[in-house]
């Protein structure tokens, strides 16, 4: 049947396959990350979007849906000016959030 | 003086040996391990600076008049300065004035270490000689000088509200065994000089005490015990000293000469680091000082908390004292020692691991380079605005219009995008990823040909001026530039009459550039200048500081009410800063105005 569109499989997210323990040892560890509304203040702002594209919205829903190469290819970008923490109208200490995602290795695990 | 033991020896003396000889080992160890422990061009510098005469002489002053006069405590707080220097200074002429008696009536008996120490109980007083009563006198003075400072120290650890402080350390363990064995030192001398004084002599305070003691027990059977417990209160004392916050006293004798050489924290435990870390007296004048103090939950984070967490090293805490810190550099301000906190704090930042580092060295950066190059030029200024300036666009226009009303030709650095200063990046501890952003940034500023380079936030121009060298170009902050303008009569700047403005020091132009004129000067011709209660050094931060990782948006609040409180304290109209992140900090909890300092000049210009 032809619905006029179709699903690329390439691209689908399965959230059944998706690793999340880096998502939810960053949870643990910056219950903040719970409370963001993903308003896209951050994006708006960010320094280091235009040269990479780096959200820390994105960041966090690259982490729940398992794009990880993504997710570290928009942090290895970041300058931590601290503006996205000035604009996010949750007050997530977004700079600490990243400092904190770095220090987590695959695993989830904060390397020593 | 005629001496009364042929020996010259009691066994009382021992326990002063045996605590003598400890720290004395135990300090000069210590000393070689600090030195070595330095890299090794830090090392050679210093000892190079320890035989020039210049040094030497710095050296010397600097010791006498910090560790003996504490010259700094006394500007800050007259009774903590007595306090602090009736005891060093005093305790130092006792054992000075103690060898020139020896020297002067025993001279055979120099090379015993305990000798000058216990004098009075070993002669005894054949004819008094106008020397040997000055000598007695001055022996005398100066133990009730320090009985004096001895007294204040005592009620300041119960009442330090009396003597100016709100909050005081809280000692460990070992620092109480310390603290009160050297109260007891002093009152057990007096006791044990005035039971023997009848034999061998003394004055104004040791000869009444000695009759009055003579009235009720009329034997010399209490002489020996006290002497007994003035060598062990002395013992115990050196023998705690290393594992307490006294183990200042030698540790800062080696830090003022390496301070003098020129050295800097290169590791952060090893070397000058521990250095400071045993430097600091546990004073707590950082407690007070700390803008994060308004809460009482984060007293424990001051840096005098943190020197003692490093000596234990427990990581846990380490780690949230050095995360917490504003870095705003007002501990190093109020620090007689000159404990370097910020400092400190981003040496251990430095060390923490990352599973994952950003890179800035394949950024490409071509088109912002050839902007540079087509719109610069040798006699304009390139305007740098910097994230936070970019995200207060009133700054820009101010300063912009400002650069237009002056006929500046100016470019702008980052006029769609641009990279960051670097800044941020060090204060999260990551030097070598700001290094790589300087050198791009560098390449830009190279590239533009310009012979200034203008700064509109005090977190770029700190940064610019002490990390990017760059010759030729002259890095300069906005409110240091339009100052310049007005004084050379290129800006005209109306007076408002009435129009109380007061000035908020920004840490990183203040404290860490040490730029408080100029903006004051700029403003005056602007309205009245109004001083806030505390200002130029001793500003308090506005709490939205960068230098802080782990303080959450809530927690910052109280800090940024209690700072506008001081700075409203002589009723402004506006406050006035000259750092957006400042502003913008300001601007939500702020009851009146706050304005960047271009802005307050554009609008009467």
């Amino acid at each position: 049947m032809d619905f006029g569109f179709q699903l690329s499989p390439s691209s689908a997210v399965n959230l059944d396959t998706v690793d999340r323990r880096r998502y939810d040892a960053l949870v643990q560890l910056e219950p903040d990350a719970l409370t963001c509304i993903g308003c896209g203040s951050c994006s708006a702002t960010c320094t280091a979007s235009p040269w990479s594209g780096m959200s820390v919205r994105k960041v966090l829903l690259g982490l729940q849906r398992g794009r990880d190469g993504e997710v570290d290819r928009m942090l290895s970008a970041c300058m931590l000016c601290g503006k996205c923490s000035m604009v996010c109208p949750r007050g997530i200490n977004t700079r600490q959030l990243i400092l904190t995602l770095c220090r987590l290795d695959k695993n989830g695990e904060v390397v020593r | 003086m005629r001496e009364r033991f042929a020996s010259g020896f009691d066994p009382f003396v021992i326990p002063f040996l045996i605590g003598m000889f400890f720290v004395l080992g135990y300090c000069l160890v210590a000393m070689v391990r600090v030195i070595a422990q330095l890299p090794k061009d830090d090392r050679k510098r210093f000892l190079l600076s320890l035989i020039k005469p210049k040094y030497i002489w710095m050296n010397l002053r600097d010791i006498f008049l910090n560790c003996l006069i504490h010259v700094k405590l006394w500007q800050r707080n007259k009774v903590l300065g007595y306090m602090h220097s009736s005891i060093a200074f005093g305790w130092f002429m006792l054992i000075v004035l103690g060898h020139l008696e020896v020297m002067l009536f025993v001279p055979e008996r120099i090379h015993l270490f305990y000798y000058p120490i216990f004098f009075n109980y070993f002669v005894a007083e054949t004819e008094s000689t106008v020397q040997g009563s000055l000598l007695m006198f001055l022996m005398d003075f100066f133990l009730l000088m320090i009985l004096s400072g001895i007294v204040l120290a005592v009620i300041k650890r119960f009442a330090s509200r009396i003597v100016g402080m709100r909050r005081t350390t809280r000692l460990s363990l070992m620092d109480r065994v310390g603290l009160y064995s050297l109260w007891a030192i002093f009152p057990l001398r007096l006791l044990a000089e005035s039971f023997t004084a009848h034999i061998s002599g003394g004055s104004f305070l040791t000869i009444p005490a000695n009759w009055i003691f003579r009235q009720f027990l009329g034997n010399d059977l209490n002489a020996l015990p006290t002497w007994w417990a003035y060598s062990i209160a002395l013992m115990v004392f050196m023998c705690v000293l290393p594992f307490t916050r006294y183990m200042h006293i030698p540790a800062e004798m080696l830090l003022i000469p390496m301070r003098n050489a020129g050295i800097k924290i290169r590791h952060p435990r090893k070397g000058f680091a521990s250095l400071e870390v045993y430097s600091c007296p546990g004073c707590g004048v950082c407690i007070d000082a700390c803008p994060m103090s308004v809460q009482k939950v984060n007293c424990k984070d001051a840096t005098v908390y943190l020197n003692r967490q490093l000596r234990r090293g427990d990581e846990r805490r380490i780690a949230e004292i050095s995360d917490k810190c504003l870095l705003c550099g007002k501990c190093s301000a109020v620090c007689q020692v000159g404990v370097q906190g910020p400092e400190l704090r981003l040496a251990q930042r430095e060390r923490r691991k990352y599973a994952l580092s950003p890179a800035f060295a394949g950024l490409d950066t071509a088109a912002l380079v050839s902007a540079a190059a087509s719109g610069g030029g040798p006699g304009k200024v390139l305007y740098f605005q910097g994230c936070m300036t970019r995200l207060t666009p009133s700054i820009r226009r101010a300063t912009t219009s400002l650069l237009d009303k002056a006929d500046v030709r100016w470019q702008l650095m980052d006029p769609d995008e641009g990279l960051c200063c670097g800044r941020p990046l060090m204060m999260a501890g990551r030097t070598e990823q700001a290094r790589e952003l300087i050198a791009k940034n560098r390449e830009i500023i190279r590239a533009s040909g310009c012979d200034t380079l203008l700064l509109s936030c005090p977190i770029c121009y700190r940064v610019f001026r002490d990390e990017y060298a760059l010759e030729g170009v002259r890095v300069v902050h906005h409110s240091v530039f339009f100052q310049e303008l007005i004084a050379a009569g290129k800006l005209q700047v109306r007076h408002e009459e009435g129009l109380r403005l007061v000035w908020h020091d920004p840490c990183e132009l203040g404290r860490g550039c040490g730029i408080y004129e100029q903006p004051r000067q700029a403003l005056a011709a602007a309205g009245e200048l109004v001083e806030a209660d505390r200002h130029h050094a001793e500003s308090i931060c506005c709490g939205g500081s960068l230098g802080s990782l782990t303080l959450s948006f809530g927690q910052r609040v109280p800090m940024v009410r209690n700072a506008l409180d001081k700075l409203t304290a002589a009723a402004p109209d506006q406050i006035v800063t000259g750092c957006p992140l400042c502003l913008a900090t300001f601007v939500r909890e702020a009851d009146r105005p706050v304005r960047d300092i271009a802005e307050v000049l554009d609008e009467r210009s």
